[in-house]
């Protein structure tokens, strides 16, 4: 059972110029992506700066209106296409689909005590206030929070802390969905170890069904189920976890593997795959994209571009060598 | 060691005095750089990296102040300089900055104008370091353009920084820390704000000028990866101490100092088994304001000794030689 089947789904940019300020381009800053979240799973999004994953979480959640393509959501009393629907008609809908941020601190309003921050959602949706302060208590316990802190401002919280409370306020009204946009980016090692944990802890509990998305392909191996690697907009290859480390069938994602520094200096000089750098996506190179930098390229790949295939099972890559060439993970 | 020590910082010392009472960002701060060599200085944010880095090149930030120990260039050489007893503004120290000693900062717009072309600010920068003519400052501009891996540098040369992409200005960046032909470099988390991809270009660059040119490199980073990558010896700091210090192999297998040992079991792997939990350090880094007595790591210490820890100060560690500063290294 699928919470989200997201099909084809595009989001481009005009680009303006001349006296006129005609349309002149596009930023095609996502162009054409596919993939689902079963229920109680965790899909991470990675890829580099500006290959469009947070453009998908965007469109996901309506706060960009897509270009194309569908957003097929199961709001438990039927199937909706969030792509397509008018903004207003979104609003019963917002609560099943929450959002966890990066920045704890710019994310929590400075001025609303934590307890009413966490409430908002509940009061928003019309929970009546005994029920609220019963659900707060709740909630701070689930993100191992005390519950003093219901009474305080978030200023009186370190990062880590803050992050709990913004969780604890995405989870308040049982999203069928939660979309988490760089959760632990800005948070130093020890902190980020918890949150780690936390959510692998409400993974568990809870059933969550969340896109994880993340830059840091690290982070990603611990918390996801399946993960989904962005290359200039499109997806290149989606895999199980642990199939996607050990054996990568995209030469792109080869090549974000072996840049990742391992925490071990026997594993030290491994070597670099790709030369040069990420397209820009209002040109993206002909054929495959990630042709300029593949180590593998031939012919072809300068022309045709490689859709997005089933090459064994639960593992889809775009790549037109993908059954002929070896490439390597990390164990 | 054969290799020569480029710089000894000993017991630097830096408080910032604030409204709300005096911070001790750097409390006794000691280690050494030798030429051909990295050492990594690790730590959680706020645990005084970048305040090591701006001391040592004397442009700390007010209301920062050094109130303590000395930083000596070329120790034990005939021309040994302590850093600290000169005047930040001189124009030996303006020499040494840049000269002997070259910045790399995280954001390389920090050290670059919007409104100066990529070329002329390595010029400038290449002219106060050398009586070069204008003409032969373009050439070695265009020279260290190249040498920093950048395409077509005789184009790009005439590139503002805005028209560059992240990876290409910190490369820029590189060029402008060795437009003086520094021979000792420090680079302040160069490689935080980059890609992976562009990160392990970066690297790769920096270890290559490093050992082409016999730098000792000084890279202050918070990603035990990036440590395990690139350093031969590692400072682990906490609260504005090194607490631990050792060859790189060392660290990463056999750790000494608690707060070593847990960052360690902290950090995300790229090897890690699905789903795999991370051991946690209990609480979260407390402001250096609100330092707490004894050993600052205490409150979060598996380890913590009762009416030991939390009574004095573990010794700290004497430079050069690898060990922790903590009670459990210290006979009772
Ligand atoms: N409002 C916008 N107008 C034009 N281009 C945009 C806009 N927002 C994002 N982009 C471009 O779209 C691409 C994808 O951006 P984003 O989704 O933020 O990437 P990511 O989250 O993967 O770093 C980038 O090249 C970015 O510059
Ligand atoms: N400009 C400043 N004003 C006040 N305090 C500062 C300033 N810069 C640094 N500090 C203090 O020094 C400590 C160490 O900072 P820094 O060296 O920048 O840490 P990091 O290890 O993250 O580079 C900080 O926790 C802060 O308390
Ligand atoms: S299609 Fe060609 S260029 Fe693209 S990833 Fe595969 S081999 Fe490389
Ligand atoms: S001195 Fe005590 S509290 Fe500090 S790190 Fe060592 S054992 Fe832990
Ligand atoms: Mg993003
Ligand atoms: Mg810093």
């Amino acid at each position: 059972m699928n919470v989200l089947e997201v099909d084809d789904l595009k989001k481009h940019y005009p680009i303006h110029g001349g006296m006129l300020r005609r349309e002149v381009g596009r930023v095609r800053a996502v162009d054409g992506v596919s993939f689902s979240i079963a229920a109680g799973e965790t899909l991470a999004l990675v890829g580099e700066s500006g290959c469009g994953k947070t453009t998908v979480s965007r469109c996901i959640l309506r706060a960009l209106t897509p270009t194309s393509g569908a957003i097929r959501f199961d709001a438990g009393d039927g199937t909706v296409d969030l792509a397509t629907m008018p903004k207003r008609a979104m609003r019963p809908l917002r609560r099943h689909i929450q959002m966890i941020f990066q920045d704890p601190y710019s994310s929590l309003n400075p001025r609303m005590m934590v307890g009413d921050i966490i409430a908002e959602p509940l009061k928003v949706n019309g929970v009546p206030a005994a029920e609220r302060n019963a659900r707060v208590l709740e909630l701070l316990d689930l993100v191992q929070m005390p519950a003093v802190a219901r009474t305080r401002f978030p200023h009186a919280f370190s990062g880590g802390q803050r992050q709990r409370i913004g969780i604890a306020r995405a989870l308040a009204l049982n999203p069928r969905l939660v979309v988490a946009d760089e959760p632990v980016s800005a948070l130093d090692v020890s902190v980020q170890a918890q949150i780690i944990n936390l959510l692998l802890d409400l993974q568990d509990r809870l059933k969550l069904s969340m896109l994880f998305v993340a830059h840091d392909l690290s982070v990603v191996r611990h918390v996801s189920d399946r993960v989904a690697v962005m290359y200039v907009g499109r997806i290149v290859e989606i895999a199980p976890t642990d199939e996607l480390y050990r054996s990568p069938r995209h030469p792109y994602t080869e090549t974000l593997l072996a840049a990742v520094p391992a925490p071990d200096p026997l594993r030290r000089g491994r070597q670099m795959k790709a030369s040069g750098e990420v397209a820009d996506p209002a040109k993206p190179p002909p054929g495959c994209a990630f042709h300029p930098r593949c180590p593998y390229v031939q012919d072809r790949c300068r022309t045709d571009r490689p859709e997005l295939a089933e090459v064994a099972p639960g593992r889809w890559t775009s790549c037109h060598r993908a059954r002929e060439i070896e490439l390597a993970g990390v164990a | 060691m054969a290799e020569r020590t480029s710089l000894a910082v000993r017991d630097l010392a830096v408080h910032f005095e604030m409204e709300q009472g005096t911070v001790r960002a750097l409390e006794g701060v000691s280690f050494d750089l030798h030429a051909g060599r990295t050492l990594g200085i690790v730590g959680e944010s706020g645990c005084g990296k970048s305040v090591t880095a701006r001391s040592i090149l004397r442009i700390l930030d007010r209301p920062g102040r050094i109130v303590g120990g000395r930083i000596l260039l070329d120790p034990g050489a005939p021309g040994e300089t302590d850093l600290i007893a000169m005047n930040a503004e001189s124009e030996r120290m303006r020499g040494i900055r840049g000269g002997r000693i070259g910045l790399i900062f995280q954001e390389p717009m920090t050290a670059l104008s919007v409104h100066y072309t990529v070329g002329n600010q390595i010029i400038e920068a290449v002219r106060q370091h050398s009586d070069l003519s204008k003409a032969a400052a373009r050439d070695r501009a265009i020279e260290l353009l190249r040498e920093v891996g950048i395409p077509r540098p005789e184009l790009r040369v005439e590139a503002y920084p805005f028209q560059l992409s992240g990876g290409l200005r910190q490369r820029v960046g590189i060029a402008m820390a060795l437009a003086g032909d520094p021979d000792i470099l420090i680079a302040d988390e160069p490689t935080t704000a980059l890609d992976v991809t562009t990160q392990a270009q970066v690297l790769d660059l920096l270890r290559r000028l490093q050992q082409e040119k016999g730098i000792a490199l000084m890279l202050i980073t918070h990603d035990m990866g990036v440590i395990a990558e690139m350093c031969d010896e590692v400072a682990v700091m906490y609260l504005g101490r090194v607490v631990e210090y050792a060859p790189v192999l060392e660290l990463f297998t056999t750790p000494r100092h608690p707060y070593t040992r847990a960052l360690l079991r902290a950090v995300p792997s790229i090897l890690a088994t699905p789903r795999q939990r991370l051991a946690t350090i209990g609480g979260a880094v407390p402001h250096p304001g609100a330092r707490p007595a004894g050993c600052a790591f205490h409150p979060r210490c598996a380890d913590f000794m009762p009416g030991r820890c939390d009574v004095g100060a573990p010794p700290p560690l004497a430079p050069g030689h690898a060990g922790a500063s903590c009670f459990l290294e210290v006979p009772a």
